[in-house]
């Protein structure tokens, strides 16, 4: 029973990374409609801007909110510059551009902070909530929780957010009630690039940082993202910690998958709920008349 | 009457084909005006051209603002609103979500919760449906709601791209009452395609004849039902 728990509670602390993530991927999805899956390493590169902020002695929070206005308006780059004039290419071009940005974060951060594995702090005290989850754990838990908040909020309530959505699903009508459909797309770029320098730098204290340190992590994210469903960001977050926990009990109960085939856990769980369940345990079921 | 919308020498195309040859035409202000013409002759091509939605060249005036080689976006916030063919709602969104897009360019939220309700005054089955995704609407429902959002812009042209389609003829009544009205009443200025030439006729008050990319007829509505080869063509007696 100790076992279980034990087992349940890792499975909420890795949740928590994939959960973040999985937050910067539902952010971009909701802003371009298809995934970006180089999501991983800007969030790699970001975290990286932060490190050296710090090494060069700016205090924790000032480097970690530099890192995100750097990553949004780098975001907001990437799409003005690389992924714009591609709009009207076919979809292989755009999976080109995704390797080579991929390739580029991936050696341009190997090139300026070589492939040394560098630890990287935690803004949280060092320990663990009763010899069962780590400190950092949980304030990531509470970092998560208020960027799902102010996700949602942004999404629902606010008039930008509405447009960001409109802009995604419907280009054409979008700028027929004069949404600016270019910008839209910027911003989802710079927003999800923001999110994702804050799910880089609260995985980076447990992962350690290296160029490669997102390889396995992104793909947990994009499943946690589908399991949820792509479409809400709360399910996105619940999703994450799901697919934490199953791939942590998988791990232990069933020999044949130990810790080498966990990452396996992910693609089956995508599979699965895209057979079953293509929205996602908690997307809205998008209903169309046909 | 003064001109709303004075168009000169309008070119088309989508990609290397070529749609619209060169058309003039202007709409009054307060006017209806229809395009009329056969499958194919260009009319959603027109309508797309002057929100700046194709590749096209040549003079398009909004009043004094010459909006010939804006975005569609900004076109928009000139105070055109533009009912597409096949109608464009946000499907996945609710039907008063749609209507709060629809004034996305205004920023007077006053303003805006009155006009909603207006729209519910227009078509009270909207008001039924407020909460309910636009892709689960029936046809003539999701028409409203297209018009509606137009409204929403409070605009000083509606461009409308066969309203009528695919709605039964009680519907096709009720709707273009409504349209009336808002032209009526409001004062909006519409550019209306529509393949009842019959219908469009009895709205508008000017015609054009599209063949083809060209404009072969034009006048007021009166003379345009006198042609005998509207006539014969379009009207069918
Ligand atoms: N996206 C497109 N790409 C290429 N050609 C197009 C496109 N849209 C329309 N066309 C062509 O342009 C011409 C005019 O089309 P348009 O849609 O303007 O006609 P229309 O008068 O609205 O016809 P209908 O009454 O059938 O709606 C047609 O020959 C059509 O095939
Ligand atoms: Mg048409």
């Amino acid at each position: 029973m100790d076992l279980f728990l034990q087992q349940i509670l890792t499975g909420i602390a890795n949740g928590a990374i994939y959960a973040c993530l999985a937050l910067a991927v539902v952010m971009i999805y909701q802003a371009i409609d298809h995934f970006n899956f180089a999501q991983g390493e800007m969030a790699m590169f970001s975290t990286y801007i932060c490190w050296s902020l710090i090494a060069a002695g700016v205090p924790y929070w000032a480097a970690f909110f530099i890192t995100i206005i750097v990553s949004f308006l780098g975001g907001l780059a990437i799409e003005r510059i690389i992924i714009k004039p591609l709009h009207h290419a076919p979809v292989l071009s755009h999976i080109v551009v995704f390797i080579g940005l991929i390739a580029i974060f991936n050696s341009t951060a190997g090139a300026i902070w070589d492939h040394t594995i560098k630890t990287f702090p935690s803004p949280f005290p060092s320990g663990s909530f009763g010899g069962l989850i780590g400190l950092h754990e949980v304030g990531m838990f509470f970092v998560t929780l208020i960027l799902l908040l102010a996700i949602f909020s942004f999404f629902k309530f606010t008039r930008v957010g509405m447009a960001m959505q409109a802009a995604a699903a419907n280009p054409v009508s979008a700028e027929l009630v004069g949404i600016r459909v270019a910008w839209m797309l910027a911003l989802g770029w710079g927003l999800a690039a923001a999110i994702g320098a804050v799910a880089g730098m609260m995985i980076a204290p447990i992962v350690f940082l290296d160029p490669n340190m997102m390889l396995g992590i992104l793909l947990y994210g994009f499943a946690a993202a589908i399991v949820g469903g792509i479409s809400s960001p709360g399910g996105a977050v619940a999703g994450g910690f799901l697919v934490g926990i199953i791939e942590n009990l998988a791990g232990t109960y069933i020999p044949a998958i130990g810790s080498e085939l966990k990452l396996t856990v992910a693609l089956v769980l995508i599979v699965t709920v895209l057979l079953f369940k293509p929205n996602g345990l908690f997307g809205k079921t998008i209903v169309t008349r046909v | 009457m003064s001109h709303l919308l004075e168009v000169k020498g309008l070119h088309a195309s989508y990609g290397p084909t070529n749609v619209l040859n060169g058309l003039d035409f202007s709409l009054e202000k307060g006017g209806v005006t229809t395009i009329l013409g056969a499958n194919g002759a260009g009319k959603t091509t027109t309508l797309r051209a002057i929100s700046g939605m194709v590749t096209r060249s040549g003079e398009i005036k909004l009043e004094e603002t010459d909006i010939g080689a804006m975005a569609t976006a900004d076109i928009t916030r000139q105070g055109i609103a533009h009912v597409p063919e096949g109608r464009g709602t946000f499907v996945r969104m609710s039907t008063e979500d749609n209507l709060n897009l629809g004034a996305y360019s205004r920023n007077d939220k006053a303003g805006i919760a009155e006009d909603i309700e207006r729209v519910y005054s227009y078509f009270p089955i909207l008001k039924q449906r407020r909460t309910q995704q636009a892709g689960t609407l029936s046809g003539g429902e999701a028409q409203m709601l297209a018009v509606g959002r137009a409204l929403m812009l409070r605009p000083r042209l509606l461009l409308l791209d066969e309203p009528s389609f695919g709605l039964a003829p009680l519907i096709v009544q009720e709707l273009f009452a409504i349209l009336k009205r808002i032209n009526v009443e409001e004062g909006v200025s519409m550019l209306l395609v529509e393949q009842n030439a019959a219908l469009a006729l009895e709205m508008a008050d000017h015609a054009y004849l599209l063949e083809t990319g060209n404009i072969v007829i034009s006048g007021t509505s009166q003379s345009i039902l006198e042609n005998e080869t509207v006539r014969r063509s379009y009207l069918g007696y």
